[in-house]
């Protein structure tokens, strides 16, 4: 020490290390710290120089640890907080959004698959209403006392062959055995003829092949009716027959 | 002999010339906010820095996480470098054994207020003193060849300062021997690797 309180440079020189490694303190270490400051301070060469040195031996013994690697996911990480590159769980989010388009483009197939299965069925059930709400009235027709029967095709050679009924109230109930399917663009035409008459259009229907059964609703003047007969007429229907009558059922 | 020397010589300038010149770039860049640059300071000092956390709170998640918080800090204060003088590698590792330190003390409680300030030690104007380039080759070779050359008690009480942050009073406590015979084995022990660097024969 000198004269005064503060060390001398040669008293603090094998204490920069310890200074620049901030573990100079406790017991005596504390005044040669505060003696470091105090030179450093007071712009002292020497221990600015010697501070400076023990600085970079401190960093070369650092530098002697064993080396080991850290996971690729830290320099990700930190690139990530600065705006560099995306964070580690970057590609699980891409993966999620790209599952999650996924998962809504199938469910969006799906629930379109439905939709079409769901108007299919409705079709078919309209059908088969149809179909239905047709043999009630065809049951009503047959069962009806007032109903008066009268065949057609008998005499043909080659079918079709069949049955009309009439009934005052009821109709005209038409069914036919061996009626070929109508075609593309055609359909069957049923027509009322008055006795002594023009035919009158009584409705359209289609033939699955094997036969065709077609009602006229509605209240007939059975002591006009002449005959009813059938055409192949276009899919449209025809105001009056276009072709030769394919059934001719005689009422009287 | 002096071929082999003045060879030596010249090898050791021109690193330092070299590092020192991509220093310099790298520093601008980071000043200038370029991640990029701050990519290539992980690729330089990345591995080394996590090694001396690793070695220092012996914890590799511990450790990845005070890497993170290394490289950020160099990042937030690289304005302050000085990029023709400093040379960064010394502060990038000052910087990451101070974290680790700092965090070996908040958990063993040894916050005391006697303590130093290690934050006080990031000074930048100190890295800009340095003369000599502290991670040259040819230092390290010459310290772990020092290295060898060290007692058991002597390296005992250098990584206990180096490694875990411990005055001479601590290392007295924790070695249970006077602190006149820790401050004797300190004291040699930097002697020898001083003048290893210095390349004074030790006796």
């Amino acid at each position: 020490m000198n004269g005064s309180n503060t060390p001398t440079c040669e008293e603090l020189n094998d204490s920069y290390e310890l200074y620049a490694l901030g573990v100079l303190e406790g017991d005596d270490d504390s005044s040669k710290h505060a003696g470091i400051e105090a030179h450093l301070a007071g712009g002292c060469e020497t221990c600015k120089r010697g501070v400076a040195g023990a600085g970079a031996l401190n960093v070369g013994i650092m530098s002697l640890v064993d080396l080991e690697s850290p996971r690729a996911r830290v320099k990700r990480r930190l690139l990530a907080s600065v705006g560099l590159e995306r964070s580690g769980w970057g590609w699980v989010w891409a993966l999620a959004a790209a599952g999650l388009l996924i998962l809504s483009l199938w469910l969006g197939v799906q629930e379109r698959n439905r939709a079409e299965e769901l108007a299919d069925a409705r079709k078919t059930l309209l059908l088969v209403q149809g179909q239905r709400d047709r043999l009630t009235q065809a049951m009503q027709f047959l069962a009806d006392p007032q109903t008066r029967p009268a065949s057609f095709g008998g005499a043909q050679t080659a079918p079709p062959r069949g049955y009309v009924f009439v009934h005052p109230q009821l109709g005209v109930l038409l069914i036919a055995s061996n009626l070929p399917p109508a075609g593309a663009g055609k359909t069957y035409e049923m027509w009322v003829i008055p006795k002594g008459g023009a035919p009158r259009p009584a409705g359209l229907f289609q033939s699955d092949g094997s036969g065709g059964m077609h009602i006229l609703g509605g209240p007939v003047d059975l002591a006009m009716l002449g005959a009813v007969a059938v055409t192949l007429e276009p899919a449209a229907g025809s105001a009056a027959p276009t072709s030769t009558p394919i059934i001719v059922a005689p009422v009287g | 002999m002096p071929v082999a020397f003045y060879c030596g010589v010249l090898y050791g300038v021109l690193q330092v010339v070299m590092r020192a010149a991509g220093d310099s770039g790298l520093i601008h860049r980071l000043q200038s906010r370029d991640p990029k640059a701050l990519s290539e300071l992980y690729d330089r000092y990345g591995r080394l820095v996590y090694s001396l956390i690793l070695r220092i709170v012996r914890n590799p998640s511990l450790a990845e996480d005070l890497v993170q918080e290394t490289f950020l800090r160099i990042w937030n204060r690289a304005g302050s470098f000085d990029a023709e003088r400093g040379v960064i590698g010394s502060w990038v590792l000052t910087v990451a054994r101070n974290r680790a330190i700092d965090h070996l003390r908040s958990t063993d409680g040894r916050m005391q207020s006697g303590a130093v300030d290690l934050e006080k030690l990031e000074n930048l104007a100190r890295f800009a003193t340095f003369d000599v380039d502290a991670l040259a080759l040819d230092r390290q070779k010459r310290l772990k060849t020092a290295f060898q050359k060290l007692t058991p008690n002597q390296r005992q009480v250098i990584d206990l300062a180096y490694f875990e942050g411990l005055s001479q009073t601590e290392m007295s406590e924790r070695l249970k021997q006077p602190l006149g015979t820790v401050k004797t084995w300190t004291r040699s022990a930097l002697k020898v690797l001083r003048d290893e660097l210095a390349g004074v024969a030790t006796a």
